[in-house]
């Protein structure tokens, strides 16, 4: 077992001195590379914070989707594979479903200040 | 480089003494980009510079080439359209590499500027308008002066992005939906066969306060359907947030196409939304190939990495076009 602090406690702790302490110092092309930088600092911190749930839910849709047992990745090979070859579409009950969910999952870690996901976040509420 | 400009400058432009404010203002593995100002007694004369370096190898495969560019950049001119005068291709004496020299045109060419900027208010509203004029010129430009280009068909572009996206083995069954839907509704050959811009979108367009002022990268020119023009520009991508106003985050797809139609050309409306849903595959497939070059290239930079983490942004508009949830 690691000691603390966490991964998660760490990426943090850099990207805020990044983000507070060296950011007013920085101009020109490097601001931008740093931006960029403290983006993908935050974005490991959410897949951190997100993916072992998102993983474990998006194994079980796919196994019921399939009717078959397999690691995430050999699941993903599997339907990509049928809907390539047309045995699955949108009709296929609970694929729009499935769809939809892991590329919200997706975005949550990826993006999720893009538009689009706001705007079918916000859309789902009551 | 300002000695070799100023001694290329001088061999074409009468009165000039020399360059000055040379500045690279991009520059990948095959291709640069310079701005510099041309010393005259007139007053400066503003230029910019696109050029493969010597030595550099052969333009990537979709390219048009950058004798092409120019050939194309100075038809639009020539035929009114907002497009740079070329000044100068380069010639082996100038020892500058291939390329061209065109007229500076000042505006902004960064959509959030453009979308958000308070001196583009009166622009806005009239761009999509405007641009649909403009891209059916270059719809319209004579194929007889045309320089050699490739031709494509919607079959072809789709076999490119399945093989594309099938190198990268890594499976996205989001992109596989897409696929689908793309063969299932391909539309076959086009009626009109036309030049096509091939990037026609924010970024390669110079917009200033007055509106359009010149479209430029002609890099991915084409012979083709005509309607994946007025695709490409209304993918999601280019609309930086404003996701309400599909054209280029400024408009809407009727002030798009009345533009295009007051200028004499038809629109199909069916192709138009099949090359938006291509187009945004086209973009989450090169997102998914920049971080391939990121993890085998000489481009080891997180930019490109993080490139790799947008192609999902094109899985939930592609969802969004396919499969809409109720709402």
């Amino acid at each position: 077992m690691q000691d603390e602090p966490t991964l998660t406690e760490l990426i943090k702790a850099v990207a805020d001195f990044l983000r507070n302490e060296i950011t007013p110092m920085i101009k020109g092309h490097n601001a931008f590379k740093l931006r960029v930088g403290i983006n993908a600092l935050d974005l490991v911190t959410r897949q951190l914070a997100l993916e072992p749930a998102g993983d474990v839910a998006e194994v079980a849709r796919l196994s019921q989707l399939l009717g078959m047992q397999g690691s995430l990745g050999e699941l993903n090979r599997a339907l990509a594979d049928r809907i390539a070859k047309g045995e699955m579409d949108l009709q296929t009950p609970g694929l729009s479903e499935h769809l939809w969910q892991t590329t919200m999952d997706k975005l949550a870690v990826d993006q999720p200040n893009y538009a689009s996901y706001k705007r079918e976040l916000g859309e789902r509420k009551p | 480089m300002e000695a070799l400009l100023g001694r290329c400058v001088a061999s074409w432009c009468p009165g000039a003494t020399g360059v000055t404010g040379a500045a690279k203002l991009s520059g990948g593995a095959s291709q640069e980009t310079w701005s510099f100002d041309i010393v005259h007694p007139d007053g400066h004369i503003g230029a910019i510079l696109r050029r493969a370096p010597p030595g550099s190898g052969a333009s990537p495969g979709r390219a048009a080439g950058l004798d092409a560019e120019a050939v194309l950049m100075q038809l639009a001119h020539d035929a009114g359209l907002p497009s740079p005068r070329v000044m100068h291709v380069l010639q082996p004496r100038d020892e500058l590499g291939t390329g061209f020299i065109i007229a500076r045109i000042e505006g902004e060419t960064i959509a959030r500027k453009i979308l958000r900027d308070e001196q583009f208010a009166k622009a806005r509203p009239m761009l999509a308008r405007q641009l649909g004029t403009v891209v059916a010129g270059i719809h319209g430009l004579p194929a007889s002066k045309l320089p050699e280009l490739r031709q494509m068909t919607s079959t072809k572009e789709i076999a490119d992005l399945e093989r594309e996206y099938r190198s990268f083995d890594w499976p996205r069954p989001v992109f596989e939906l897409a696929l689908r839907w793309l063969r299932d509704r391909d539309p076959g050959p086009s009626q009109q066969v036309t030049l096509v811009h091939g990037d026609f979108r924010h970024g390669n367009l110079i917009i200033g306060p007055d509106g359009v002022r010149a479209v430029l990268d002609w890099e991915l020119a084409h012979l083709g359907d005509p309607m994946e023009d007025l695709g490409w520009i209304c993918v999601n991508s280019w609309r930086f947030g404003e996701i309400d106003k599909p054209v280029g985050g400024f408009g809407s797809r009727e002030e798009l196409f009345a533009g295009y139609e007051e200028a004499g050309r038809h629109v199909d409306p069916d192709r138009v939304m099949f090359w938006e849903v291509m187009g945004t595959l086209r973009w989450g497939v090169m997102c998914c190939g920049m971080m391939q070059r990121f993890r085998s290239g000489p481009d080891h930079s997180m930019e490109r990495a993080m490139i790799g983490r947008r192609s999902s942004e094109t899985e939930i508009d592609l969802l969004r076009l396919l499969a809409p949830r109720e709402k």
